[in-house]
């Protein structure tokens, strides 16, 4: 409840923010939401020497599509994804994902990027940008990079960051315009982790799926890709068949531990099961003739008010939409009368 | 450090260590005991401000992230003495027992129907999620803030302000 | 022209709550937000293991540490003899570890310092040496021959044994067994779990070395009884003494045990001299603070063929944690376990009870458990259903078929409890009926065939409340009766003082209702004041529901006391006989002659003022009130639940909660008890946890792994009543505090097994996760 002493600065520059990494470097740590970081130092299991709050930097708080993809800055906070009306149609695996974060206040004010830089296995922003084959912008002292988050996650609350860099945003590349995705998420009550979570996301190509992203949390070291579910479904039509070998294998990809949540076995059933429902929600929207699936009674209940309020599967993004597009650009069947 | 905190409208300073608490500098260094302290992992809302307008669960935050802010307590929601129509609400309906809650219950609740005027069952159950509550078991906090809707609402209409 | 005059009624009345105002406008004055002059802050240290010697304690660098003013420990206390002390249940409970850790948490050492984050970066100074020692987890183990001896600090312990206790008939309960054409067993755990009120436990203790006087503000359920323990334990005087419960941030039983934090914040502050304030944080509250149940139960219920019950065997293993610390009443060992049979007309029971020790924090007796009746009344109803499922009856009408009739009231149960009355059918009736029991029934036949799982339990509970009757009740000697002071100024408003303390109930409300309903003076001219020993009257305080049974019915008495002084005041006044009198509601009227009158105003003036020669002035009185029995408050609860067949999820579609607890004084404060102990009782079924690993490790020790849940997850209650007076209540009402959490558990449980039970499902363990609906789900053949 009382965290240890430290020394506290909130640079006005990223520049000077940067300086002050670099000085510290494994004594210095970040503070954008907080949200993950002051609960470890209440409870003295994180003690840095330095806070360094960007709270203050300027120009971190984008939210929005740039050259068809989308930017999240280092200072958007999860509340902000959530009451967005950005985040559906394409971007839906993100709409999906964002009420579920933690609970209402700590949304106010935790970040995505916060997130991610704190690369908790239980982690929903983590799936979900996974699946979305995503990228982080990290600015250091010898300049900018950018980092797969493939490749950004390294185990448990690691990340291939070095100390004196800072998330500055994450970038999400264009799906293109038939494409949704969801995501799903257990857990025992609102706030907890999850128990499982599974990010799903399918970017069709010419009526079959194009890219297939599946991305689960809490069952493994860090979140994890099903690649094998995804290269499965890559080039497929989506059937039940394929749905649910594709689930099959989703399971296989996860590697969950026994815990006061369920067995590892129980884990591994319920990436399955999400990949399912997940695949058949997705595919269902996008016009593919599919089962809608069982729901069951306490299906992806936080959604119940994010479906509300946004449509992860927007009219424009369906097959049919797409095909009416089509028509319309030039060279198409009706030889683009422009 | 020197940390400035418009708190309830009025400007409060003191010299403070970076490691304190918001929710302590609200306690211990101005003495508003409204806001309270239930757990130490982030989870019961018990700590509930609005920072700016939005609620923050102020025992995850340091004071000298308050610094040049505006932050609402429980204390400044009506002159004492007199409940704003969201403490009435929850006096009519029955939405407090033990009170111990009900100071972040009330900020929340407050946030919401400034977001939302007239939310659903659903949506209020959604909107306070963060904040727990061992005593109501809830249904009558949800009572409370729909029968505050209603006031404002009438409220409203009766003065013909939007 | 004579008129009539009708006094408003208050009693069945949703008054507004008084206390309202201060929590609503943050001006609460719980007991962290005290603040005194010269006040210290004191953090404590607490062992990371769970059973281990203590070799050696350096508090050299914490002592050092700017800001520190001293260190705690028990070598210090035990100079004093303060370091260990006596538990409500005539055991004793290490004040500061002194040999041993004997629990994960156990207070080992104290800082006071002048600032609380001084105070916890001194903890991180402290060096303990522990040699651990081998754990013992479950009672199962710690009763095995050659475990590990937890209370070795008792000479001649040689085992971890702590009660054993008897109940009902054993010769009569064998012969119905081997009359019965039918037997059925049950086992079941009632896991660990935890009150958790949203305020953690504390204490501002003041001990002025001037005056001599120690003020302690804390967190107390029961502040006279505390008092007396602290003098016994300290040696201090009584009278110099003050405990003052402010408002608490619930209790829920939590707040009764004494705990070590406290005694050793008073002796710092008399060995100080100054005012030492601790509060407990979260962990500390979870890990080391009194806890609900542990209480393994395997019974077996002799039936007819025709469903009629004949017998019922019970045998109870309890864990106690590592010190018998219970708060119950001292002759009964296993507390009202042994109201079991529940509201069934069971002829011969009996039920054996044995606790043990284990490394853990001690306890078991909270969580508005009423003595243990939550664990009775969990078991009864889960075998019951049992039962129904081996018949092949149906769960409703095999509990109707022996519900204790209407006629048979006041009932002797085979255990020895006089129930005062009931009607459990009517209860139920009206329950199955807002349901739509039938309806549902038919609903959930065809859900089945279209693979969905629906589930409907009922669970119908009779509670046992208002300890108690002197002769058979008393804690730690202290008989459990209860008080109320009552007097009215010369104004016509009044003060009543009594001896329970609310946390979160209404009193200040519910009890000058009460003296409104028999004096007319409406409860906003009533102040109601609890919680300062110096000013109430002696009580035993607010927990097992007992508050309105006990002080409640000395608060209508005592106003009955006032009312005959009245009359004769009045008579005074009137120049009449007293028994030409008639009361009126609020008023005094001469029989025949209604507009002469006095209002109780006028008398309480004239008491003052004018009372007649011979007779004292003044209007006041206090009773103390022995009650005569405990009251049986009884409901009818039913649940209906969809499952998820490929995660194991459950939700609750319906929940219809009808009680009776007889007259009920405010219908809003009581539906509000009534809510929260259902939402207690959902979270105990469906997520609340303290668990422990093979080494000792509390799981749930911090709300992140204790799970309360939201309002997200709490479903929607559907409630109903039916009043059934107490006899023997003064107002014939019976209590309701923890009914709900008494009732729910089995409830929840029961439906969602029922969604299962065609498969042959029976026993699903609480907190039922969806991970062991899972489990049965597969093991069911029934997983998605």
């Amino acid at each position: 409840m009382y965290p240890a002493s430290f020394e506290y600065v909130a640079p006005a520059t990223l520049e000077e923010a940067l300086e002050t990494l670099g000085r510290y470097e494994d004594d210095a740590k970040v503070l954008a939401g907080g949200q993950s970081l002051i609960p470890l130092m209440k409870l003295r299991l994180a003690a840095p020497r330095v806070v360094v709050d960007i709270n203050r930097l300027p120009g971190l708080d984008t939210l929005a599509t740039e050259n068809g993809g989308l930017r999240i800055g280092a200072l958007v906070r999860h509340k902000a994804c959530e009451k967005s009306d950005l985040l559906g149609g394409r971007w839906g695996t993100l709409g999906a994902a964002a009420p579920l974060i933690s609970d209402p206040i700590i949304r106010n004010l935790g970040t995505v990027c916060g997130s991610l830089a704190h690369a908790d296995p239980q982690g929903d922003w983590g799936s979900a940008l996974l699946a979305m084959d995503a990228e982080v912008v990290a600015r250091g002292p010898d300049g900018t990079r950018t980092i797969p988050l493939r490749e950004l996650f390294e185990g448990p609350f690691v990340t291939s960051l070095a100390p004196t860099e800072i998330i500055t945003e994450v970038r999400v590349p264009d799906p293109g315009p038939s494409a949704g995705g969801t995501y799903l998420k257990l857990e025992r009550k609102v706030g907890d982790f999850a128990t499982v979570g599974v990010a799903v996301h399918l970017a069709m190509a010419d009526g079959r799926v194009g890219r297939a992203g599946i991305a689960l949390t809490a069952v493994g070291p860090t979140n994890l890709r099903a690649t094998a579910a995804e290269e499965a479904l890559a080039g497929s039509e989506l059937t039940d068949e394929v749905i649910l070998e594709a689930a099959e294998m989703a399971a296989h990809a996860a590697h969950p531990y026994s815990d006061t949540r369920g067995s590892a076995d129980y884990k591994r059933k319920v990436v399955q099961v999400f990949t399912e429902r997940g695949l058949r929600s997705v595919a269902t929207s996008l016009g593919a003739p599919v089962q809608a699936g069982p729901q069951g009674p306490v299906t992806n209940e936080a959604s119940l008010e994010a479906t509300r309020r946004q449509d992860y599967f927007s009219g424009e993004d369906t097959l049919a939409g797409v095909l009416e597009e089509l028509e319309e650009k030039p060279g198409g069947p009706d030889g683009g009368a422009r | 450090m020197k940390v400035s905190v418009v708190v309830n409208g009025q400007e409060r300073s003191a010299e403070v260590e970076a490691r304190l608490l918001l929710v302590h500098f609200l306690r211990e260094k101005l003495r508003l005991t409204g806001t309270h302290v239930g757990c130490d992992t982030t989870s019961c809302g018990a700590c509930t401000v609005l920072l700016d307008g939005t609620p923050v669960k102020s025992c995850t935050m340091f004071a000298v992230q308050a610094d040049g802010r505006e932050v609402t307590t429980v204390e400044g929601l009506a002159a004492a003495g007199t409940l704003s129509p969201i403490q009435e609400g929850f006096k009519e309906e029955h939405g407090l027992q033990c009170g111990f809650c009900t100071p972040g219950m009330l900020l929340a609740s407050k946030a919401l129907l400034e977001e939302n005027p007239d939310p659903s069952e659903e949506e209020i159950r959604w909107a306070l999620s963060g904040n727990l509550c061992r005593c109501t078991g809830y249904q009558n906090i949800v009572n409370a803030v729909q029968w505050t809707a209603r006031k404002l609402q009438s409220d409203s209409a009766t003065t013909g302000a939007s | 022209m004579t008129e009539e005059h009708t006094a408003e009624r208050w009693l069945g009345r949703s008054v507004k709550r008084k206390e309202d105002d201060r929590f609503l406008q943050g001006r609460g004055n719980y007991v962290d937000d005290i603040n005194l002059p010269g006040m210290l802050y004191m953090s404590v240290l607490r062992s990371p293991v769970a059973h281990a010697r203590i070799n050696s304690i350096d508090t050299s660098a914490a002592e050092a540490l700017p800001g520190v003013v001293a260190v705690v420990t028990g070598e210090l206390l035990a100079q004093h003899n303060l370091a260990w002390m006596p538990t409500l249940s005539g055991d004793t409970q290490a004040v500061l570890a002194t040999d041993k850790v004997r629990m994960q948490g156990q207070e080992v050492a104290c800082v006071v310092a002048e600032d609380p984050y001084v105070a916890h970066d001194a903890l991180e100074l402290i060096e303990v040496d522990y040699d651990p020692l081998p754990v013992v987890i479950t009672p199962q183990q710690s009763l095995e021959p050659g475990a590990p001896v937890i209370r070795d600090d008792k000479e001649d312990k040689q085992d971890n044994r702590v009660y054993h206790w008897e109940a009902g008939d054993k010769e009569a309960t064998d012969r119905a067994f081997e009359q019965a054409d039918r037997v059925v067993s049950f086992d079941t755990f009632y896991p660990r779990c935890h009150p958790a009120p949203m305020e953690t436990c504390g204490c501002v203790a003041d001990v002025n070395p001037v005056t001599g006087k120690i003020t302690i503000y804390m967190t107390s359920q029961a502040p006279h009884a505390h008092r007396t323990v602290f003098a016994l334990v300290t040696g201090l005087p009584e009278h110099q003494i003050q405990i003052i419960s402010p408002d608490l941030g619930g209790g829920f039983g939590n707040k009764v045990p004494v705990y070590p934090g406290y005694v050793v914040a008073t002796a710092a502050s008399l060995l100080i001299g100054r005012p030492v304030k601790w509060i407990e944080d979260r962990t500390g509250n979870l890990i080391s603070t009194g806890f609900a149940r542990d209480f393994y139960m395997n019974g077996e219920l002799a039936l007819n063929n025709d469903g009629k019950m004949l017998g019922l065997r019970v045998k109870m293993l309890s864990d106690q944690g590592y010190a018998y610390a219970d708060a119950q009443p001292s002759k009964l060992r296993a507390g009202l376990f042994h109201i079991v049979t529940g509201s069934y007309d069971i002829p011969a029971a009996h039920v054996v009870t044995d606790g043990a020790y284990t490394n853990k924090a001690p306890g078991g007796v909270a969580y508005r458990c009423s003595f243990r009746v939550t664990e009775a009344s969990f078991f009864i109803e889960r075998l019951v259903q049992t039962a129904a499922y081996e018949l092949g009856v149906d769960p409703v009408e095999l509990r109707r078929k022996n519900f204790i009739q209407p006629e048979q009231f006041p009932y002797t149960s085979a255990t020895g409890f006089v129930y005062d009355s009931g009607d459990y059918e009517r209860a139920l009736d009206k329950a199955l009926e807002m349901l739509g029991y039938e309806d549902l029934k038919a609903e959930q036949a065809k859900a089945r065939d279209e693979g969905k799982l629906l589930g409907i339990g009922v669970a119908t509970f009779t509670e046992v409340v208002g300890a108690g009757p002197s002769k058979d009740y008393d804690i730690l000697g202290l008989k459990m009766f209860d008080s109320a002071e009552l007097r009215v100024h010369p104004t016509g408003k009044a003060i009543l003082k009594i001896g329970v303390q609310t946390q979160g109930q209404g009193h200040e409300t519910t009890f000058a209702q009460i003296v409104a309903n028999e004096l007319g003076i409406p409860p906003s001219d009533i102040l109601v004041q609890h919680g300062d020993t110096d000013n109430t009257p002696y009580g035993l305080g607010t927990y097992a529901s007992r508050s309105t049974p006990t002080a409640g019915a000395a608060t209508a008495m005592v106003s009955r006391k006032l009312r005959d002084k009245a009359r004769e005041l009045a008579a005074h006044l009137l120049e009449v006989a007293p028994e030409d009198l008639e009361w009126a509601g609020d008023r005094f009227q001469v029989r025949g002659a209604p507009d002469r009158q006095t209002t109780i105003q006028e008398a309480a003036f004239a008491a003052y003022t004018n009372h007649p020669q011979g007779m004292e002035a003044g209007l006041e009185g206090v009773t103390y009130y022995d009650p005569p029995n405990m009251t049986y408050p009884f409901g009818a609860y039913a649940v209906a639940v969809e499952v998820d067949r490929g995660t194991g999820q459950w939700k609750v579609k319906r929940m219809v909660a009808v009680d009776d607890c007889g007259v009920r004084i405010n219908p809003m404060i009581v539906e509000g008890q009534i809510m929260g102990g259902l939402t207690e009782g959902f979270a105990m079924a469906a997520m609340e946890l303290i668990t422990f690993d093979e080494l000792g490790n509390c799981i749930g020790s911090n709300f992140s792994d204790y799970l309360i849940p939201t309002s997200w997850e709490t479903p929607k209650f559907e409630l109903g009543e039916t009043t059934t007076p107490s006899p023997h209540h003064p107002i014939g009402a019976k209590g309701v505090g923890e009914s709900a959490t008494v009732g729910s558990p089995a409830a929840f449980v029961n439906a969602v097994v029922d969604a299962l039970a065609h498969a042959g499902v029976r026993e699903l363990q609480m907190p039922i996760g969806p991970d062991k609906v899972w489990q049965a789900l597969v093991e069911a053949g029934l997983a998605e």
